[in-house]
């Protein structure tokens, strides 16, 4: 495709996704499930789930159905620089589903390694198979359960994960549980010794302070990935000390494998350097959340 | 006399669902927040109220007493206290024994707070038993003091979930409660000392 062709595509694909997250585009299926409303949405090419009525953009999934792995959503794609410190991961755990992007992507890439992905939403699953092409298979399992339960559970059996992915908060409802330190030290105790960690977390609202925090507190430094463009945080716990020079090795290697997914994984990985010399943004003296102190719902209103 | 053993009502109700509100968080690190587990936490506070009410409507036929009365508030801070240093080995436990999250919030439930709310259930039958003092006068004593007791519940509920977990830990929060239940022991036991606590005979 022609430069001027490929920048008018873009934008027909920006402006679709644009509908899709407001009133317009064309509302597929519609279900109340125990736990949030659920929308799928169509607009042009671009199909969307969406999760209750008020949402941004970071509550829902959406894919181009003509590129349907390219990754539409800039916190998707940033979470995928986490390969950037396990190359090659064999156990990769996914909290939260969505349309499945982030599994099937893995799937995809890693056809050998073993993913669990944990959603507490049967309805949520279904969607996604529907709609969104997700199928599991023998490498690829999908929990129906609640996380904290699940993790718990995972951590009386043998299976330790050389990458997790955090992205549970599809909603605006936050599940307090799965915010505390206790959650987050339950979870690190799945991880391998050179297991990498990234968490799509909260940008805005006195929350982004707590939150942090309470990462800090369990994995101590972390790299507070960001965009300029986006309002997207995502934390990366990476497993192993990796020089820039390696990572920007790592980069080229992965670049034409991750390109049908649009990361563009070597600005990530400049940015990435950037970011992780960079001090605390947020109030570290910021009360952490805990089991015993856990109002994440009430402190992001604030 | 008649507005302490009310303020004993009103302590009793905010209590009870403060209590309630709390179990939820209390089950949540191991059976997560759905619905089964309101579900479960819902069940046994009911069902312990009515075994309560039962016991408390029994116990109240034979010498009432501001003294006796203000003795369930002791006996059910007793049995609240343990939820504080209990509570997690006794959800590892049922954790590891019980795989499915619904009955095993259910099983929880019943260890956590069946106890101390059948004995914070007693509250309200006893009191109407020291209010009534015509037959004619008893709807209305009970009127009111299921008013009392349920706007007891309704702020407890309110100042728990607005603002108590906004600012303390689940645990210092219960032993709050359980500090609230003595001091309702203490203020009913002076008050029968003063003699303010004769029971009323029909």
């Amino acid at each position: 495709m022609r430069p001027t062709l490929r920048l008018i595509a873009a934008m027909v694909g920006l402006l679709g996704i644009g509908f899709a997250t407001t009133g317009w585009g064309k509302i597929l299926h519609e279900e109340r499930s125990l736990y949030s409303r659920i929308m799928v949405k169509q607009s042009g090419s671009i199909l969307c789930l969406q999760f209750n009525v008020r949402s941004e953009q970071r509550n829902q999934s959406c894919i181009d159905i003509r590129q349907p792995r390219a990754m539409v959503f800039s916190y998707t794609r940033m979470s995928m620089s986490a390969l950037l410190f396990n190359p090659n991961p064999q156990n990769i755990l996914v909290i939260g589903l969505g349309g499945g992007t982030l599994p099937t992507a893995f799937n995809e890439l890693f056809p050998n390694a073993h993913i669990d992905a944990v959603e507490i939403d049967a309805a949520v699953v279904k969607v996604a198979e529907q709609f969104f092409d997700f199928k599991s298979n023998e490498q690829l399992h999908v929990h129906t359960r609640d996380a904290r339960v699940w993790t718990k559970r995972a951590l009386s059996k043998p299976r330790r994960y050389d990458l997790i992915v955090l992205d549970a908060f599809n909603g605006e409802y936050i599940p307090e549980h799965l915010m505390t330190r206790e959650y987050l030290q339950e979870t690190k105790q799945l991880l391998t010794a050179n297991g990498t960690l990234v968490a799509n977390t909260f940008s805005i609202s006195n929350l982004y302070d707590h939150e942090s925090a309470t990462y800090a507190d369990v994995f101590g430094n972390f790299i507070n990935f960001r965009l300029p463009e986006s309002g997207n945080r995502v934390v990366i716990v990476p497993g192993t000390a990796v020089d820039d020079a390696t990572l920007q090795q790592r980069a080229s290697a992965l670049l034409p494998r991750l390109r049908p997914y649009a990361v563009p994984i070597k600005r990530y990985t400049r940015m990435l350097i950037k970011d992780r010399k960079q001090r605390p943004d947020w109030r570290t003296d910021a009360r952490i959340l805990t089991d015993q102190f856990a109002p994440a719902n009430l402190l992001q209103g604030r | 006399m008649v507005l302490i053993i009310y303020l004993l009502a009103f302590t009793g109700g905010f209590v009870i669902m403060s209590l309630e509100l709390l179990g939820g968080r209390v089950l949540a690190p191991y059976f997560g927040s759905s619905i089964y587990v309101w579900g479960s936490i819902i069940t046994v506070f009911m069902l312990s109220l009515a075994i309560g009410y039962l016991i408390g409507g029994k116990w109240s036929v034979r010498r009432p007493s501001l003294q006796r009365f203000g003795s369930i508030f002791l006996v059910g801070a007793v049995l609240m206290y343990p939820l504080v240093l209990f509570a997690e080995p006794t959800m590892q436990w049922i954790f590891e024994w019980v795989d499915d999250p619904r009955y095993g919030s259910l099983l929880a439930s019943t260890l956590l707070f069946m106890v101390p709310t059948v004995i914070l259930g007693m509250i309200s039958p006893y009191s109407v038993r020291l209010l009534v003092e015509t037959v004619e006068h008893a709807g209305q004593v009970a009127g009111r003091l299921y008013f009392v007791s349920t706007l007891g519940s309704s702020m407890g509920t309110l100042a728990t979930s607005f603002y108590f977990v906004l600012h303390f830990e689940i645990n210092n929060i219960l032993i709050a409660l359980t500090a609230a239940l003595v001091v309702m022991f203490v203020t009913a036991t002076i008050c029968h000392r003063l003699g303010l606590g004769e029971a009323r005979r029909q």
